[in-house]
């Protein structure tokens, strides 16, 4: 069951959801790296929890007017206006009166959050109120999903996923270099209102399917697991639309084959992981690489350090340098050097020497910014280089060896 | 009479040199709440040179470059650009911000920092091609940084991330180039580049003004110097203006006798 959810075996309309549920996991991600970068990612949180009276007003007006107040399209306009006035409240707030933002963000959201919920348990007494389903856009829900609703998502969130691709020049300045951007005569204010309005869309297009109260992890864990793996804009954003679009694909089609579990908190469960993993194991900036790599430094630092001490014959104190010394044969128990020991102990020495030379002349910039007392001269100089360098030193001065 | 027709004249001839001029300010005021850090400056960069804008700290030297920039909201006053409103003249100048007001954990490399620079040509859409990439290594190798293109810009020296804003400054092909502190907290060595290149740019008839706190250089890199204190002190060639009467304008108590001394001014 869950093999044909995966693999878009469970009808027509399970399919539309779970490619619009991709589609709209891919602007999450593509729009969120540019919330994440701008270091503005809780005003998505404000953003979703505003849209909750607007839903709720939507339906009880479309009620009033004798129509279908589930119709999706009303809804979503009243989403998305209940948001665009949140959003604006907390700009405001935070620009205008001397609240920080975070503290505008946490006013708003439990506002319009609980007028929401008020408007809701209203709305359960209301006799049309009974089938309503509106709960299921606190959550996510993709069961009885109509068609065109999955329809609308579906466009809408590529319209959006457009948007972002066509911005990301302008959004990126704004993100990295604002005064920058403004004096190229890019209109910084207007591109942060235009990204706002980019992520209110991905929110209120996301609310059916992942549900208001998680959506700003749509918006946020794509972006953030991203940035482990690469250094790069562009990168962070395809990676991150990618991503994105896997969670939420591979989390909308779990809930069509378990109908009884909500949408939103499977696609922020496979957003996890995908996290959990990057956390881990990239390459640069995961966990286990950092740790290796500094205890490999670690190990390095200590054999310099014995060698040089080795070289100026000092003793040495650390049994941690000793043994590691002892492992390599480079030196006894007793902390002499052994004929190997000492060979290398001369070596570091040497090269202590032609590190300073080289890092004291501009022409070797490039060459002595790869200096942490550690890297092995070779591995920057080219052997032409270190016979000049040599030659330098020996002007300067006997090389002690 | 014959004095009424002076003062027009010299009126007529400073409107005209306004109007040639590079970067003309008028009546600029800049405020932060209710105090001004700008107070009605005016200000006629002359075309072709090199202008170092100095002061204390607090002066309101950044806000000043800022506020022409429109990076800062002024409360009044104009600037123009080569007599036209900045805001048509952007493609024009080029900005090198401060180093401190960018995030260097941001994952970007040397080479798209430079590429910024050409973002205006490039437009929303348009493929960064070979020429383009081509264009922005050549400017980092006018600084000298082209061995360090794809470096995350976090593991530059802060000298070393000063010269990749300036080969960004350069991409746009600007005649104007505005510097806020160029030199604060860099090497000798990015110093003596920064300095080589803005010198070969005056030498290609650009006009380079820059935020400068070192008095000790001012006279040894710069033609012209701009004194300000929230209000103008002087505007002039280093040789007239760079003098110790107007230094204690613009320093007051804040610099020495002893300092003076040092500058050797008349």
């Amino acid at each position: 069951m869950i093999f044909d959810a995966l693999l878009l075996q469970l009808g027509y309309n399970a399919t539309l959801v779970t490619l619009g549920a991709a589609l709209l996991g891919m602007a999450a991600g593509v729009g969120g790296t540019f919330l994440f970068l701008r270091k503005r990612a809780l005003v998505s949180d404000a953003i979703s929890h505003a849209t909750l009276p607007g839903v709720a007003l939507a339906f009880m007006v479309m009620v009033a007017l004798g129509g279908d107040g589930r119709n999706l399209i009303g809804l979503l306009g009243g989403a998305a206006i209940s948001a665009a006035a949140g959003l604006l409240l907390v700009s405001w707030l935070s620009s205008k009166t001397r609240l920080a933002e975070d503290a505008a963000i946490g006013s708003v959201l439990s506002v319009f959050f609980g007028f929401g919920i008020v408007l809701l348990t209203v709305i359960q007494t209301m006799s049309a109120g009974r089938q309503a389903g509106l709960e299921g856009f606190l959550l996510g829900s993709t069961a009885g999903m109509l068609r065109s609703d999955a329809l609308v998502i579906a466009v809408s969130a590529a319209v959006t996923l457009a948007l972002v691709l066509l911005m990301r020049r302008p959004l990126t300045l704004a993100a990295f270099d604002p005064e920058y951007g403004t004096s190229l005569g890019q209109n910084v204010p207007r591109t942060d209102l235009a990204m706002m309005g980019l992520v209110l869309a991905v929110t209120v297009v996301g609310l059916k399917i992942v549900g208001l109260i998680l959506i700003v992890a749509l918006l946020i864990i794509p972006p953030v697991t991203a940035r482990f793996w690469t250094e790069r804009t562009n990168y962070v954003v395809l990676i991150s639309g990618l991503l994105g679009g896997v969670s939420a694909y591979i989390g909308a089609a779990l809930s069509a084959a378990l109908p009884d579990v909500p949408t939103g908190p499977i696609i922020v469960l496979v957003g996890f992981a995908l996290f959990l993993i990057s956390l881990l194991l990239a390459p640069q900036r995961g966990l286990v690489s950092a740790v290796t790599r500094h205890l490999g430094y670690q190990r390095q630092v200590h054999l310099r350090q014995g060698l040089l001490a080795l070289a100026h014959g000092q003793p040495i104190y650390e049994r941690m340098t000793l043994r590691l010394l002892r492992k390599r044969g480079w030196a006894l128990p007793d902390g002499v050097a052994t004929p190997e020991g000492k060979g290398r102990a001369a070596k570091a020495m040497r090269d202590e020497t032609r590190w300073q030379e080289i890092r004291r002349d501009p022409a070797f910039e490039v060459a002595a910014s790869r200096y942490d007392g550690l890297t092995e001269i070779e591995s920057v100089l080219t052997p032409d280089q270190i016979i000049e360098v040599d030659r330098r030193i020996g002007r300067a001065g006997p090389v002690p060896a | 009479m014959s004095l009424d027709l002076v003062t027009t004249d010299a009126f007529a001839s400073q409107e005209t040199a306004r109007q040639d001029s590079p970067l003309a300010i008028r009546g600029l005021t800049v405020s932060y709440g209710q105090k001004p850090a700008v107070f009605s400056v005016d200000m006629t960069v002359e075309a072709g040179k090199m202008t170092a804008i100095i002061g204390p700290n607090g002066a309101g030297k950044s806000t000043m470059l800022k506020a022409a920039l429109g990076i800062i909201k002024p409360l009044a006053g104009t600037t123009t650009v080569f007599g036209k409103p900045v805001a048509q003249q952007r493609q024009k100048i080029a900005y090198v911000p401060q180093r401190a007001s960018v995030d260097w954990d941001f994952p970007t490399r040397v080479i798209d920092v430079v590429l910024m620079g050409l973002y205006p040509k490039l437009g929303l859409l348009g493929r960064v091609r070979a020429a383009h990439r081509e264009k922005a290594e050549d400017c980092l190798a006018r600084v000298g940084m082209q061995d360090f293109a794809t470096r995350q810009i976090g593991q530059l020296s802060g000298g070393q991330q000063q010269r990749v804003f300036l080969a960004r400054a350069l991409a746009q092909d600007a005649e104007l180039y505005l510097l806020d502190e160029p030199f604060a907290g860099v090497d000798a060595a990015t110093e003596k580049a920064i300095i080589a290149v803005l010198k070969s740019l005056r030498d290609a008839g650009k006009t380079v003004v820059a935020v400068h706190h070192d008095l000790s250089t001012v006279a040894e890199y710069f033609d012209n110097v701009f004194l300000i204190n929230t209000r103008r002190i002087a505007e002039g060639s280093v040789v007239n203006t760079f003098v110790s009467r107007h230094l204690q304008d613009a320093y007051g108590g804040r610099l020495a006798g002893a300092q003076m001394d040092a500058l050797a001014l008349s």
